[in-house]
């Protein structure tokens, strides 16, 4: 059983605007999608010396 | 070896082909073009690592039989990261997609795999409703009772019966990872064999255009 | 000159290459992954519901129990009135012309009457009220059964399923059935005879998923658990769990008019239907994207591919 387990079987909140809902969770993982794709795009990559041509 | 008047073998067209598409130097290689320099390529190995680790945890679910999770802890902890493998599975596949939309991806005769990736994502959303229509408790109930009603409206429903738990589970653990096993496969070695899709605006020298 | 620079395209990379690990990239990726996806489960586990018994259901909500089987023996329930694939009681959902469900026919054939109420009954030993009821149920014509299941259903409606003040009436022995398969579901022993259906080894739910679904008591607990398709529910999961976020495209069409109104025809009432092809269509144009003119031109246009080779084009000056 996972530790916060009481907490993650209460009743969902959710986000009501008009017909469009929600819960928070879900927005979460949204949020952190675009978060994600934001950082991959924007965030240095490492080692980009010019290397010799092979 | 065949001499010239005999007709080719399939085996040897096979190996020539292979061979030629895909070398081991490209299925295996030690290098990949200075281009390939930015952490959006990391979401294509994240989401075949969630794949190992959903096809792993799964495995584990189907040797211990379709109930032991509701009793057992340690088998509420493999469900637990079934699941939690299936969630990351999505989100990096979806951030993939996203990834290789914008880089159009598809160019450079890479069509198929395009097409391969989408399948597999499509297919996953299969595989991951079967899935849910397969944990045997409340859930499966309400979704199996919804979604009856969506396959039923065009038909499917005389072949493809969701409140068939049978079915569904069988489905899930084996018609489908197959599937989508084959096509992600498929994917890969596309991959492999075509090289990373070089940048939009490669080869304006040569064109002698501005894109 | 585009076949040209797709061929360019497709040709070996003649340029700049890095060192590059393929196995060390993929192993690193499934030892992350996997601590990130053990570090989540020890945390928050998974969603567990417990499943719904028809034990459950009558003692929770006799009332709602006692009158969905006398739906199912009056043919009024919506397992009975479905259509394809269960039954023929009605055309069933369809696209403009085209009744698929219909064209297909009964492939997995339920009876509410003898499925849900008769058979069960006669698998217990009930008590004599019931087993007469039983007999003469089945002694009966059609006629009068129907007759009997529709009066009781009429006027167990009229009260609001409240069935001490159902008036007097010619209801046949329907009140005892469902009394008796009351009493059987509330002893736990519905649960096995729905499920075995006369077999040992049985693993197709369907029977005890439609009458489950025919009662308002399934259906309440999925709206307080917010899974209703009119709420977005495909989305959604139990508890605060995660759900089925790629869900999201599926679960838009049905908060929309004119597939929010399940009275409008003719997209209302077929809205799975309809909400099907679309969803086809959809996924058919995500399949074959780079092949739909505007769509395949948005990366040329909108030039996040900037960001992601932002070092190449810098050391090529492009």
């Amino acid at each position: 059983m996972g530790i916060f387990d009481h907490f993650m079987n209460l009743r969902a909140v959710y986000i009501h605007i008009g017909w469009f809902q929600i819960s928070i969770t879900n927005l979460i993982v949204i949020i952190g999608m675009l978060t994600l794709f934001g950082l991959a795009l924007f965030l240095p990559f490492p080692g980009n010396k010019k290397k010799g041509q092979k | 070896m065949s001499t010239s008047t005999e007709k080719e073998m399939w085996v040897s067209k096979l190996r020539k082909g292979w061979q030629k598409n895909l070398p081991i130097e490209k299925l295996l290689p030690d290098t990949q073009p200075a281009y390939v320099a930015s952490w959006i390529y990391l979401f294509g190995v994240a989401t075949l690592a969630s794949l190992g680790m959903i096809i792993a945890t799964g495995l584990w679910l189907s040797f211990e039989g379709a109930q032991w999770y509701h009793t057992s802890n340690v088998g509420h902890f493999a469900n637990s990261m079934h699941f939690w493998s299936v969630q990351f599975f999505f989100v990096f596949m979806v951030v993939h997609l996203w990834g290789k939309f914008w880089m159009a991806a598809w160019r450079g005769r890479r069509m198929l795999t395009w097409i391969t990736g989408a399948f597999a994502f499509v297919g996953s959303i299969a595989t991951a409703f079967t899935g849910y229509l397969v944990q045997s408790n409340f859930d499966s109930q309400w979704i199996s009772y919804e979604a009856k009603d969506g396959f039923n409206s065009v038909g499917i429903g005389s072949r493809f019966t969701v409140t068939n738990f049978g079915q569904m589970l069988l489905l899930h653990v084996a018609f489908l990872p197959v599937i989508i096993g084959l096509i992600t496969l498929v994917h890969v070695l596309l991959v492999r064999a075509k090289g990373v899709v070089p940048p939009i605006d490669a080869f304006n020298k040569e064109l002698g255009e501005r894109k | 000159m585009s076949d040209r620079r797709a061929e360019l395209e497709a040709a070996h990379w003649g340029g700049r290459t890095r060192r590059y690990d393929l196995i060390k990239e993929g192993v690193v990726a499934v030892v992350i992954i996997a601590i990130l996806v053990g570090a989540l489960a020890t945390l928050f586990g998974s969603p567990d519901e417990k499943q719904v018994t028809f034990k459950e259901w009558a003692v929770a909500a006799p009332a709602d129990f006692y009158a969905t089987s006398v739906q199912e023996l009056a043919g009024s329930s919506g397992t009975a009135g479905y259509g394809a694939p269960y039954n023929k009681a009605s055309d069933g959902i369809n696209l403009g012309p085209l009744y698929l469900a219909k064209l297909l026919g009964v492939t997995h054939p339920v009876d509410t009457v003898n499925d849900f109420v008769i058979t069960p009954l006669t698998t217990v030993s009930n008590a004599a009220p019931v087993a007469d009821a039983l007999k003469t149920w089945q002694a009966s014509d059609a006629k009068s059964k129907a007759t009997w299941a529709t009066n009781y259903d009429n006027a167990l409606t009229k009260v609001n399923q409240d069935q001490a003040k159902v008036p007097a009436g010619n209801y046949g022995p329907v009140p005892e059935l469902a009394a008796g398969l009351l009493t059987m579901a509330q002893a736990g022993s519905l649960d096995g005879a729905l499920l075995s259906q006369g077999n040992y080894f049985q693993t197709d739910n369907t029977k005890q998923t439609l009458f489950l679904g025919d009662g308002t008591y399934f259906n309440d607990k999925s709206t307080a658990s917010n899974l209703q398709g009119s709420t977005w529910g495909m989305m959604n999961e139990t508890g605060r769990y995660p759900g089925q976020a790629w869900l999201w495209l599926y679960s838009f069409w049905y908060q929309i008019p004119p597939f929010n109104n399940g009275d409008s025809h003719p997209f209302g009432a077929n809205a799975d239907a309809w909400i099907m092809v679309i969803m086809g269509v959809l996924s058919f144009s995500l399949i074959l994207m780079p092949m739909i003119p505007i769509v395949n031109r948005l990366p040329y246009k909108i030039k996040i591919h900037r960001l992601v080779w932002k070092n190449y084009y810098q050391e090529e000056n492009l």
